[in-house]
């Protein structure tokens, strides 16, 4: 499931070349100091007010194992990644990490939103410091931090202020501060969504190489059926289910498709064109497939 | 679409890090921004001096000329009188407002921090902001006397107002999306605060000091005018009852430069944080 690290340098160098930082070729903090962890939902639901969003989520997420959630704008895609990482506590069924419910702003996953959200004014450094655990020493953190700026490849950016950097920058600051407390779930809310198309398929190369060499398990929101099918062992979507003649009010689980073929996968693969187009069907798009 | 890249080449995306930072002048002559704004002061000077001493339109009564004012400072300053006003008013103003401008620092932090102080004392705090502050005077007067005290906790009430509802609004209104990425890395109480909210309304925050140090001389001159014995009102009573025009427009000079000069130092102070924090 994990692409060994040595596939990774041939495609990040053939990747179109950021003109001012290339991306990392080799980084590497050591794959054994991360741990992956099972995320278990279980007849997950969330109302709001008088309107049900979710309903009867029920899937297993296994440990380093990516899975997109994909569908459409408002269907709840981000209520479910925000109910696994304890941001918000109202849903019901239950949802648990390595055996364990849920516990407030969870120490086990680590979030990166869709906004970089980056404290303007403390340093990229300082920004992705923000992540570390309290446990660690300041001269462990100062290391762990250097080498994650490495892995993003911001080391030499490391000093400057968030305004001083690009957006696809910033989203790699906010990808590395979210690794620094070394989640075992981390939870991606459309990262991506906000930048250029180019920047985008380089921050998904990006994530690959950290996912390979972190090996953490990967909750990744997304309404971009490509960018779910390149990166994910899995594509959850969610919206009404079509087997259900009379669906009840809020999304669940429409399909659970698993994606074949080793990352990092081609990205005009005809295997993958075939699902493009259930997923689009299910998204209620016409994928206008002859 | 590539007709209208080819055309454009005006706008090249620019790599954001290798943009030069942004300065508030480009080229910058140095002293240059000083010597203009002097411009109008100096062409000010030279009108009062036309007026007065060369068409005599004004009598020394109605307006002295600039130099019977500056001899009236020079008086007072042989006298030992002048730094004697200045100092006790600006003794006021650092004490009342030091005082006035913490306790607005506090009170807002908290109101702007926990929504149940907020709910429970905002409406008692709006209450006693509605009441223009002057109207305070009397009842000070009559329960803390003609002291220094009287004098003191007016400056506090004119700097207190402007200093809290800054701190308040700005903490209210700090972005959710940085404090909930705030606590999602575990942080809450105290290193919150510390960490996301009170760097994020440091602008504000001098915004508001600046404003309540305006506040603070306002109602120094106000108390002074009312009961003193002493200070820069005090001269501007004492000069209109005896008849010294240019005594009285010494001290609104006085008055005038001391205002700038604490201005202006918490100015410094304030890029110094902004230097830091923004």
């Amino acid at each position: 499931m994990i692409s060994p690290a040595s596939t990774l340098t041939p495609r990040s160098a053939a990747a179109p070349a950021e003109a001012s930082s290339p991306l990392p070729e080799t980084a590497s903090p050591g794959r054994a100091d991360y741990t992956s962890l099972d995320v278990e939902l279980s007849g997950v639901g969330r109302v709001f007010g008088s309107r049900t969003v979710l309903r009867d989520v029920s899937l297993r997420v296994t440990p380093g194992e990516v899975l997109a959630i994909l569908g459409s704008s408002g269907c709840g895609k981000s209520t479910l990644l925000r109910a696994v990482g304890g941001l918000d506590t109202g849903n019901t069924g239950e949802i648990l990490i390595n055996g364990s419910p849920v516990q407030r702003y969870d120490e086990r996953t680590a979030v990166g939103f869709q906004e970089p959200r980056l404290l303007p004014w403390r340093s990229i450094h300082k920004n992705v410091s923000l992540g570390l655990p309290r446990s660690l020493s300041k001269a462990e953190g100062r290391e762990r931090v250097d080498e994650l700026l490495e892995l993003v490849g911001l080391h030499d950016r490391a000093a400057l202020r968030p305004r001083e950097i690009s957006g696809g920058m910033a989203q790699r600051a906010s990808l590395a501060r979210a690794l620094a407390r070394r989640p075992g779930v981390l939870l991606l809310d459309e990262p991506f969504g906000a930048l250029d198309a180019l920047t985008r398929l380089k921050m998904q190369d990006l994530l690959l190489d950290v996912h390979a060499q972190t090996g953490t398990t990967v909750l990744l929101v997304t309404h971009d059926v490509d960018e779910a099918l390149q990166l994910a062992d899995r594509v959850l979507l969610l919206g009404q289910d079509p087997a259900d003649p009379d669906p009840a009010e809020g999304a669940t689980i429409a399909r659970l498709l698993s994606v074949p073929g080793q990352r990092p996968r081609d990205r005009a693969s005809t295997e993958l064109a075939a699902l493009r187009g259930e997923l689009f069907s299910g998204l209620g798009v016409d994928s206008h497939s002859r | 679409m590539s007709n209208i890249l080819l055309t454009t080449p005006a706008a090249p995306p620019v790599d954001a890090a290798t943009r030069p930072t942004p300065r508030r002048s480009g080229r910058k002559i140095p002293g240059g921004g000083m010597l203009l704004g002097a411009l109008v002061p100096v062409l000010l000077l030279a009108l009062w001096w036309l007026v007065t001493e060369v068409t005599g339109t004004f009598t020394a009564i109605q307006l002295p000329a600039p130099q019977a004012v500056l001899s009236a400072g020079v008086g007072l300053f042989e006298s030992g009188d002048l730094f004697e006003h200045m100092g006790i008013s600006l003794q006021r103003v650092l004490i009342g407002f030091g005082i006035g401008a913490g306790l607005g620092l506090a009170l807002g932090s908290l109101l702007g921090l926990s929504a149940i102080a907020d709910k429970l004392l905002n409406p008692t705090v709006g209450a006693f902001r509605a009441v223009p502050s002057l109207a305070w005077v009397p009842l000070l007067l009559l329960w803390v006397g003609i002291g220094e005290d009287s004098k003191v906790i007016l400056i506090a009430i004119g700097a207190f107002f402007p200093v809290f509802t800054a701190i308040h609004s700005a903490l209210r209104h700090v972005d959710a999306q940085l404090v909930e990425a705030g606590r999602a890395f575990g942080f809450h109480g105290l290193r919150l605060l510390g960490t996301v909210q009170l760097p994020a309304v440091v602008p504000s925050v001098f915004s508001g000091l600046r404003l309540g140090l305006a506040q603070a001389w306002l109602f120094l001159v106000a108390a002074e005018l009312l009961a003193a014995a002493e200070g820069l009102g005090f001269l501007l009573t004492e000069s209109q009852n005896n008849g010294r025009t240019d005594r009285l427009l010494l001290a609104i000079v006085l008055l005038a430069l001391l205002g700038k000069l604490t201005d202006t130092l918490l100015g410094v102070l304030e890029r110094k944080a902004l230097k830091t924090w923004a």
